[in-house]
């Protein structure tokens, strides 16, 4: 139970996907404008995540493993989150159209985002166990959520600020992770 | 060559990939702690585009479009499986520093997006100086980051890379005060922000 509390504790705040390991940074700077938009972002990266998770290392284990084709593994998980997201796509529109139209239409854009696939590659290069596994894609999912609803209240804000002409949009979200980076290596000491 | 040239040259600054597209920013912050590592990442990249775009648009005409996307991503699978296995054989040290960055260079958007912007509708010869001058750009914009975050996160220039050892200078001050912060994420975000804003301020890009 220890060993989960730590991992879950260092994918989402010590270790944060954003802030410290650089990844998913493309939803980071381009879906943080809304405070909405962000969240509806961070729990679909998050649900992915951990399907993918539960899915990739299941496939880990009981097919690259026996058959000794580790070498395949990246073509592998990227076709398995490809169909994963593909199939919750189908699933959800089916089965609840309100969720299909609060974040469906970010559900495309997760198969190329490299948090996804980050946090399987991470799971594999720990040899986390299953358990482990879903544990930390969770950890990971709400940090990464955390970071992104923070982000995106700073940004709403922000379109109010007189920043100076040639600094706005992009370049001064960069300044605003940086503060954000800063604090959150107040964290690092935790476990 | 006219056009050859014409769509290498876009990609060093018109369109280029990091500052103007703003594309595969992952990469470009985690490997740029060295001119090493930058330069070890743009190689990878340079296989991978250059492999994908050829093929890609060697069979442009063949593939149906409905199954365009997962042909294209098990195409650049393929071949970044490739050069993972090239790199842990040959370059185990760099292999082990860009981690796994290196593997995630098959979700990198550059990639997938010169594939379907434009190796899915050209012809060989201009997929090929397209993708020449996308990593140029990428290679640029790695290099001029993990310059600055070198030097002012070490105090010094060195390149240990593919066997390669150089130390081209050491700065006295920052060698025993270096300001590690640039080495860390945080520095990284604040390099690429300040640069942005320059190049905006100087008229190199739009701003918003």
């Amino acid at each position: 139970m220890n060993e989960l509390i730590a991992i879950f504790i260092g994918m989402a705040l010590i270790n944060n996907f954003i802030l410290v390991r650089y990844l998913g940074l493309c939803p980071f700077f381009g879906v943080s404008k809304k405070v909405g938009n962000a969240v509806s972002m961070g729990i679909a990266v998050t649900f992915v995540m951990s399907i993918a998770s539960l899915a990739t290392w299941l496939i880990h284990h009981y097919i690259l493993l026996p058959f000794d084709i580790e070498y395949m593994y990246i073509i592998i998980y990227i076709l398995v989150i490809a169909s994963l997201v593909q199939i919750i796509e189908l699933f959800i529109k089916r089965t609840n159209l309100a969720l299909y139209n609060a974040f469906g239409i970010y559900l495309p854009l997760i198969t190329t985002n490299c948090a996804v696939l980050g946090v399987t590659f991470i799971n594999m290069v720990e040899n986390y166990s299953l358990l482990g596994s879903i544990v930390s894609a969770l950890g990971a999912g709400l940090g990464f959520t955390l970071v992104l609803f923070i982000m995106s209240n700073i940004r709403e804000r922000l379109e109010l600020a007189d920043s100076p002409k040639s600094m706005k949009g992009l370049p001064i979200a960069f300044l605003i992770a940086v503060l954000l980076g800063l604090a959150f290596f107040g964290f690092g000491g935790m476990i | 060559m006219g056009k050859f040239g014409k769509e290498f040259a876009k990609g060093l600054i018109l369109s280029n990939p990091v500052f103007i597209l703003a594309l595969g920013l992952c990469p470009t912050l985690a490997v740029s702690t060295s001119i090493g590592n930058a330069l070890g990442m743009t190689l990878a990249v340079v296989i991978v585009l250059l492999g994908s775009n050829i093929i890609i648009s060697a069979i442009r005409n063949i593939v149906p479009n409905m199954m365009r996307i997962p042909i294209f991503i098990v195409i650049i699978a393929t071949l970044v499986t490739v050069v993972d296995l090239i790199f842990q054989a040959n370059f185990p040290d760099l292999h082990q520093s860009l981690g796994i960055f290196l593997p995630l260079v098959v979700v990198n958007c550059i990639i997938l997006g010169r594939a379907e912007a434009f190796a899915s509708k050209n012809p060989i010869v201009y997929s090929i100086a397209d993708a020449l001058g996308i990593t140029v750009g990428f290679m640029l914009a790695l290099l001029m980051i993990s310059f600055l975050r070198q030097i002012l996160g070490t105090g010094s220039l060195s390149l240990s890379v593919f066997g390669i050892d150089i130390n081209f200078f050491t700065l006295p001050i920052l060698r025993e005060h270096p300001m590690v912060i640039f080495i860390l994420p945080p520095g990284a975000f604040l390099l690429i922000g300040l640069l942005l804003g320059l190049f905006r301020r100087m008229g190199v890009m739009k701003s918003e």
